[in-house]
Order: C-alpha cells, then sequence, then structure tokens
C-alpha cells in the first residue's frame, strides 16, 4: 500500500498545544504503541481512528499519566515536559474522558468536580455548586450540581466529565470512543458542543473506529493500525481511503444471503410476555414478546442496560422469568436451568467470554465442558477421544491454537471462536449471542459474523444482541429495539432507517405496534 | 431506679474501647481498605500504654505511646496492603498475630516478675455528682468523655465535611477515578490507616490505662472483631456504628448484672455472656443484607 505522508498544513506554523514524540509501549510480546508521533493544535479536533486493539487508548492513557511509555517523549506547547501521573497531566493543561467513565457514581456532580482540588478544612459545598454553575454556563451545558451520578444517564455522566475537564481549564481535551455510549441524538448534541469548545480555542483529540463519526467531526486524522502510525490526512479523506488505511483493505463487510423462501414459517424461538427481576431485584423485563423463527437472524439493538443482559440469561436458563412463557421448538422450556435449555436445542454465545470458558484449562477440556458426559471412558476422561474432537473442531473453525494450550493464552479472536465451536457442535435449533464481536479485529468480527449468518441459512434461528449498530444492520434480517424492558420498535433490516432507530433507542418513540414483534 | 442508671453508666463505659476501635475502623474502611489488624492493634494499645504509664508513671505519656503503636500498626498495614498490594485479610490477620505475639513477649521481658505490677488508674470525672443516681451515668473516664465528645463529631466531620474526608470516600469508591482527578490514593489510604490504627490503639489503651490499671493476657478479647463486624451493621456510617456499640454494650453490662440478681442465678453465665454477640449476629443478619460495600473495598490499587 501507499504511504500516507502528513498532508500539507496550512496552519502548520501554529505550535502544537500538545505533541507525543516517537512513543514506544510493550505490554509483554505485544507492542501496543510503536514509535508513533501525534500532536494536537488548539482549535483543532484531530481523530485518532484505528480498530479495536490498534492501540488508540494505550497512547492516549501515556498523555494523559495513567500509562508509562518505554520510549519516546511529550510536549506541551513547543516544552518537554514529564506525565507521570493523570496529576501531572492536569497540571499541563490536559484533560481526558475515558470511556469508563472516570467518576465515582455515589457522589454527587459537585463533588466529583472537587476531587483533587478542594484543600483545607472545610468543604465548601455551596462554592462547589457555584463552581458547577460557572463552568456549566460558560460551556451551556446544563447540569444539575445536586445529581448523583450514579442517577444520572450516560450521556449526562459524560456531560459531567467533560465539565469536569473544563473546569480544570483544560486546553487539550482527550475524549476516548466518545460517542460508544450514545444515541445518535446524543452525538448530535456532544458534536454541536465540541464544535463550539474547539472555536474557544480547544484542541480536542478524539478516538473512534467509526469513519462517519471522524469525517463529521474531524480536521485532520491520524490512522494507527497495531501499534504504528499508519499516517494523518486531511478530516474530509475519502471513508473508503480512511477504511483502507486502518484494516489495510479498501472495503469491509459481511454478505447476508437473502432469506430463503420458506424462512420465516417455522418458529422455533417464542417468547411470550416475559417478565424478569434485575441483578438488584428491580424489575428488567416488563412484558417482552419476541419470536425468531428458522433461517433467520434478529437482532436486538439498544442502549445497554435496558434488559438485554437478562434476555439472554433468561434464554440460557440463568434467570427464571416470574412472569410469561419460552417455548423452543413448540416445546414449553419456561424455567428450565442451563443444562435444560441446551438439552432443549438453545446454545448461547454470552456477552462475557472469559466467564463463559476455564482460563487456565486447555482448549481441548474447554470444547467438551458442557457435555463431559459423551466423553466418558473406561476410566474417568476418554482424552484420546477428547483431543481427536478438538482437532476437528480447530480445524474446521479455523482456531489459531492447539488442543492443548490454556485457553489463557489465546487472543480474544480465538477465544470467540472456541466458544462458537463448543455452541455450534450441539446443532442447535436457535442460538442466542450477546455482543459477540466486542473486542475483536476486523478479520475475526468478520468470521464471527459470517458464521452466524451461515447457521442461520443452515436452518438455526440466531438471536444476535449488540451495542453495535453497524453490526446489526449487517448481520440480522431483523430488527428490535429493546428500552427499559419493553421492546418498543420492530422492523426489517431492509426498511430501517437510523434516525428512527436512534429515537426508539433513546425512548423518544414507541412504535404504534409496541410489544409485538411477530 | 438505681439498677438502670448503673445500667446505663456502665453502658458508656464498656462501650468507648468499641466507639474508638469502630469510629478507626469505619475510617480505614471507607478508603477502601479492611483492616483485620484491628485486634492486634488494639492490643498492642493497651499493652505499649500500661507499660509506658507504668515506666514514667505518666498515663498520659502511655496514651501518647498509644497513639504512636496504633500510627506504626497503621503504616505497617498500609505498606503491606497500599504499597505491596497483599490480600487484606491475610495481611490483617497477620498484623494481629504479630501484634498480639510481639505484646506478650514483650510483656513476659518488662513486666513479669513476681507479681503483675499495676498503675493508678486514670481517675474517673464526675461533673453531676450533686445530682444523685442520675449523677451516676455521668461519672466516667476522660477517654469516654473525649470519645463521645471529641472523636465521634469529629470523624464524622472528617469524612463527611472535609476535603481530606471526600478524597478518603473517592479512593474507597473509585480509586481509578479519584487518580484521575489528580488524588494521590496511595498517600490518603496510608492517611486513614494511621488515623484509624491510632483510635483503634487508643481504644485497647482505655482498657489498661482507665478500667483496669494493669494489663492482663487475652485483655481485648475480640474486641476487634466486634468493631469490624460493628462497621458493617453501622453501614459504614460514624453514627450508626456507635449507636451499634451502645447496643452491644448494652446487652453485655445488662448480661454482666442480671448473672448476679436473684432469680438469674438459674441461667448458666455462658449464655449471658453470650448475649451481646448473638444480639450483633441477629443484628447483622437483620440489617446487613443489601449492603452497599465501599465500591473499592479489598481491592489493592495499581496503575498499569
Amino acid at each position: 500500500m501507499p504511504d500516507h505522508p502528513a498532508s500539507p498544513d496550512p496552519a502548520a506554523s501554529v505550535p502544537a498545544a500538545v505533541a507525543l514524540r516517537d512513543i514506544t509501549k510493550r505490554f509483554g510480546d505485544l507492542v501496543a504503541n510503536d514509535g508513533v508521533t501525534f500532536d494536537v493544535r488548539p482549535g483543532e479536533v484531530h481523530a485518532l481512528l484505528g480498530e479495536n486493539g490498534a492501540g488508540k487508548t494505550t497512547l492516549m492513557r501515556i498523555l494523559y499519566g495513567l500509562t508509562m511509555p518505554d520510549r519516546g517523549t511529550i510536549e506541551v506547547r513547543g516544552r518537554p515536559v514529564h506525565i507521570g501521573s493523570p496529576r501531572d497531566a492536569i497540571a499541563a493543561g490536559i484533560g481526558m474522558v475515558t470511556q469508563h467513565f472516570s467518576l465515582v457514581a455515589p457522589m454527587t456532580v459537585a463533588e466529583n468536580l472537587a476531587l483533587g482540588r478542594v484543600s483545607g478544612a472545610r468543604l465548601d459545598r455551596e462554592g462547589m455548586r457555584d463552581a458547577v454553575r460557572r463552568v456549566s454556563v460558560a460551556a451551556e451545558l446544563p447540569i444539575d450540581p445536586d445529581a448523583r451520578i450514579a442517577d444520572l444517564s450516560v450521556g449526562q455522566q459524560q456531560r459531567v466529565e467533560v465539565l469536569k475537564a473544563l473546569s480544570r481549564d483544560c486546553r487539550v481535551l482527550i475524549l476516548d470512543e466518545p460517542t460508544a455510549v450514545l444515541v445518535p441524538q446524543e452525538v448530535d448534541a456532544l458534536f454541536t458542543t465540541l464544535r463550539r469548545l474547539v472555536a474557544g480555542g480547544l484542541g480536542v483529540v478524539f478516538i473512534s473506529h467509526k469513519l462517519g463519526e471522524v469525517r463529521a467531526i474531524s480536521d485532520r486524522v491520524s490512522v494507527l493500525r497495531r501499534g504504528q502510525l499508519v499516517g494523518t490526512a486531511p478530516g474530509d479523506t475519502d471513508e473508503r481511503e480512511l477504511a483502507r488505511m486502518m484494516v489495510g483493505r479498501p472495503t469491509f463487510g459481511v454478505e447476508r444471503p437473502p432469506l430463503a423462501g420458506d424462512a420465516g414459517r417455522t418458529v422455533v424461538l417464542h417468547v411470550g410476555a416475559v417478565v424478569a427481576d434485575g441483578a438488584r431485584g428491580l424489575p428488567a423485563l416488563r412484558g417482552i414478546d419476541l419470536e425468531v423463527a428458522a433461517g433467520e437472524v434478529v437482532g436486538v439493538a439498544g442502549v445497554s442496560g435496558n434488559g438485554q443482559t437478562e434476555l439472554v440469561e433468561v434464554l440460557a436458563g440463568m434467570r427464571a422469568p416470574t412472569e410469561g412463557r419460552v417455548t423452543v421448538a413448540g416445546r414449553d422450556v419456561t424455567g428450565l436451568g442451563p443444562a435444560g435449555m441446551m438439552a432443549a436445542g438453545v446454545g448461547r454465545i454470552p456477552e462475557d467470554r472469559r466467564a463463559s470458558l476455564v482460563m487456565d484449562l486447555p482448549v481441548s477440556l474447554n470444547l467438551i465442558l458442557e457435555r463431559i458426559d459423551d466423553f466418558r471412558g473406561a476410566a474417568g476422561l476418554d482424552h484420546r477421544r477428547i483431543e481427536r474432537h478438538a482437532r476437528e473442531l480447530i480445524e474446521r473453525y479455523q482456531i489459531r491454537a492447539t488442543p492443548r494450550d490454556p485457553v489463557r493464552t489465546l487472543s480474544g479472536g480465538n477465544i470467540q471462536k472456541v466458544l462458537l465451536a463448543r455452541v455450534l457442535e450441539h446443532d442447535p435449533r436457535v442460538v442466542v449471542v450477546a455482543q459477540p464481536t466486542r473486542g475483536l479485529d476486523v478479520g475475526a468480527s468478520e468470521y464471527v459474523r459470517s458464521t452466524l449468518i451461515a447457521r442461520a441459512r443452515g436452518g438455526a434461528g440466531v438471536l444476535l444482541v449488540s451495542e453495535d449498530l453497524d453490526e446489526l444492520l449487517a448481520v440480522a434480517d431483523r430488527l428490535v429495539v429493546m428500552y427499559e424492558g419493553r421492546i418498543v420498535g420492530s422492523m426489517a433490516t431492509a426498511d430501517a432507517d437510523v434516525d428512527r432507530l436512534g429515537m426508539l433507542m433513546a425512548g423518544r418513540l414507541r412504535a404504534s405496534q409496541a410489544g409485538t414483534a411477530a | 431506679m438505681t439498677f438502670l442508671f448503673d445500667l446505663l453508666a456502665s453502658t458508656f463505659r464498656n462501650a468507648t474501647p468499641l466507639v474508638y476501635g469502630t469510629t478507626g475502623e469505619t475510617i480505614t474502611e471507607r478508603s477502601g481498605v479492611l483492616n483485620l489488624g484491628i485486634e492486634g492493634t488494639m492490643y498492642a494499645g493497651a499493652f505499649a500504654g500500661f507499660a509506658v504509664a507504668w515506666q514514667t508513671g505518666d498515663p498520659l505519656l502511655g496514651l501518647l505511646a498509644a497513639v504512636v503503636v496504633g500510627l506504626l500498626a497503621g503504616a505497617v498495614m498500609a505498606l503491606l496492603t497500599v504499597t505491596l498490594g497483599a490480600n487484606q485479610h491475610v495481611a490483617g490477620l497477620g498484623l494481629t498475630i504479630a501484634l498480639v505475639g510481639l505484646s506478650e513477649f514483650s510483656n513476659r521481658l518488662l513486666l513479669s516478675g513476681s507479681q503483675a505490677p499495676r498503675i493508678t488508674p486514670m481517675p474517673l470525672w464526675d461533673p453531676l455528682a450533686g445530682f444523685g443516681d442520675i449523677g451516676h451515668v455521668a461519672q466516667q473516664y476522660g477517654l469516654t468523655y473525649v470519645a463521645f465528645l471529641l472523636v465521634v463529631p469529629a470523624a464524622w466531620w472528617l469524612l463527611d465535611r472535609t476535603p481530606i474526608g471526600l478524597s478518603i470516600r473517592a479512593v474507597g469508591e473509585d480509586p481509578e477515578a479519584a487518580d484521575a482527578a489528580g488524588i494521590r490514593v496511595a498517600r490518603v489510604r496510608y492517611f486513614a490507616l494511621m488515623l484509624g490504627s491510632a483510635l483503634m490503639a487508643v481504644g485497647g489503651a482505655f482498657l489498661t490505662l482507665a478500667v483496669l490499671g494493669t494489663f492482663t493476657l487475652d485483655i481485648i478479647a475480640g474486641r476487634g472483631w466486634v468493631c469490624v463486624a460493628l462497621v458493617i451493621f453501622g453501614r459504614w456510617r460514624i453514627g450508626r456504628g456507635v449507636l451499634g456499640a451502645l447496643l452491644f454494650s448494652f446487652v453485655y453490662s445488662l448480661g454482666l448484672r442480671l448473672q448476679i440478681m436473684d432469680g438469674w442465678q438459674g441461667v448458666p453465665p455462658e449464655i449471658m455472656l453470650a448475649l451481646p454477640y448473638l444480639a450483633v449476629i441477629a443484628a447483622l443478619a437483620i440489617s446487613g443484607r443489601n449492603v452497599a460495600y465501599p465500591g473499592a473495598y479489598l481491592k489493592p490499587y495499581r496503575r498499569s
């Protein structure tokens, strides 16, 4: 592929607000950053684009003093500085909104903004509230100083994070995947805010792996791939070109063959008026109706925390519904445990892969964990058969490992393939899968997605829960949207439009046929 | 009526070491560190306080020695759990075993002779001497007045109303967020552990310097563990923890009195002695469900 030299810059004469030079960071064998140079000027949005695991977050954690680089220097307005802790970074005028917010949940907005900045013998609560009001008015981001963080929506929490950085007079603001947790309308609001702040002279580093967003907001884009800087391009660079820089080839995506003519006729999973409590005993599912037919992929969209986790748990037999019925291929399976659900033909690929495998056991044993009884020999386990079984699956699912490797040593993509192999080996009638590509690289994601589609077209019903709208639009034949424990909308993917999905996900719209999804 | 007022007086007296211990443990736990060194810290405070008071003849110097020993014990606990990131259960139990052993060993070296040494205990204050039986309730040691009138309100003020208290609560709930906000997590935890342990040691010294005037083996007798339970009972609030200490002490004092009363002689004394512990277990079982532990409870913090 051709080189991407830094593009000609009209603003090159402006000194960078912050510059990282030749940063290298290793974690064991993994080179997270390999000689990366990156800068941001006052009054610009400089996007840092790359796939999951490309090293974007590591680079910015180094700038914010949360991670120490092995090599390289940091300059603030042309002068080299040492940043050994977030304290140093804050003092240098750098603010960061991390992906997982750095807010103390049981405390109020005012307390969080005061953290680490107040001293003396007495907390001046009125002064703390005033400080919130002042920065909130100046940034035109209204917030209640006395609200507890735990009671705020994710979008509001992000607003608190931005205000926290601004209240410390930061000149450079790092946003790590700020849109990942937002619905489309909130993204628009965030962008409006950012444009206003940048016009006031703030420099913004915008970390993302979403091409559309990056083009919408950035003045410049730097692309990282496997820890290396691929190049820096103007913000209006063509999407295909950015994608090529990011993944090393011009296009990506999966083929979704059209539904067969008889698809949708045999319902394999029926969920009727299911009500269930969540982890803290609060109602999480408030009457879910859902059908999945053989041959189709049904996608469940929604902002996390709206009952998706509980729905998957009910279908896996890990959580008993308090009301309603679940049937698989016509058989009532309501309230069965995990073993019963598995026997009834439900295969589950859960959100937390690491909790579903025994990380210290070898691949071969993890592959039979759900059906140990089938591998009994004369005395204990029949290890020869287990190993042969593992070899077969490793071959068929392209797992890069040997049967004896502990699962712990595998990459995220290969771990997910072990799970896929284990579940699909049962030939399940229904596959329930949650966030299957979170944290995987593009190659592994494509493999997982196309395997799911192939399995559906092969006759299974697939229920795909994902927070990645692009993934749902690419893989699912039909979409339902969950909001506060209910299904608030349903549509064929072909008719889906992102604005409407966003409104449904934000709970601002209820489909007229709310609740019915068949 | 005399019975009731005596019972109340005894309740406050017996609650005093528990109030110091519970307040100290609440402060350390709010910073995210469970300090099971409390039993040993109280023991070492009791011993060091007595030993210095006996050698110098000044109980106040003894009290000072207890404070110093408490600060040191807290610093050791912090070194183990904050700097080295050791498991808090293991570090705390180990510290208790070490401090109990050290105290008993030193006791043998220093004080074992023909007969157990004694000091003149700290005097009782009697501000309401002229008020008859009610005045009896106010007849308490100075350290009891200090506990209820000074330490408890000050600890509450510290945690709730001061910047350092805000930092303690922040590192106990979410050290990563506190770090990102520029708080020095390790320093705050050292502070909380040392301050809390000093209070625990004073609680122990109260027994030797004020109540008994001598040091005996097993003098703490599990009071430290009771404090750990009272912190949970109090849901990490100073006020509720003190309330728990008073409740425990009330049942304890009642049991002691019933043992020597007519009509109760048939009840085995073991049952009377067990009563306060049973009361704590029952209280924990009732109020201990669904408690929200500090977010970073038991978790060491390390930047990657």
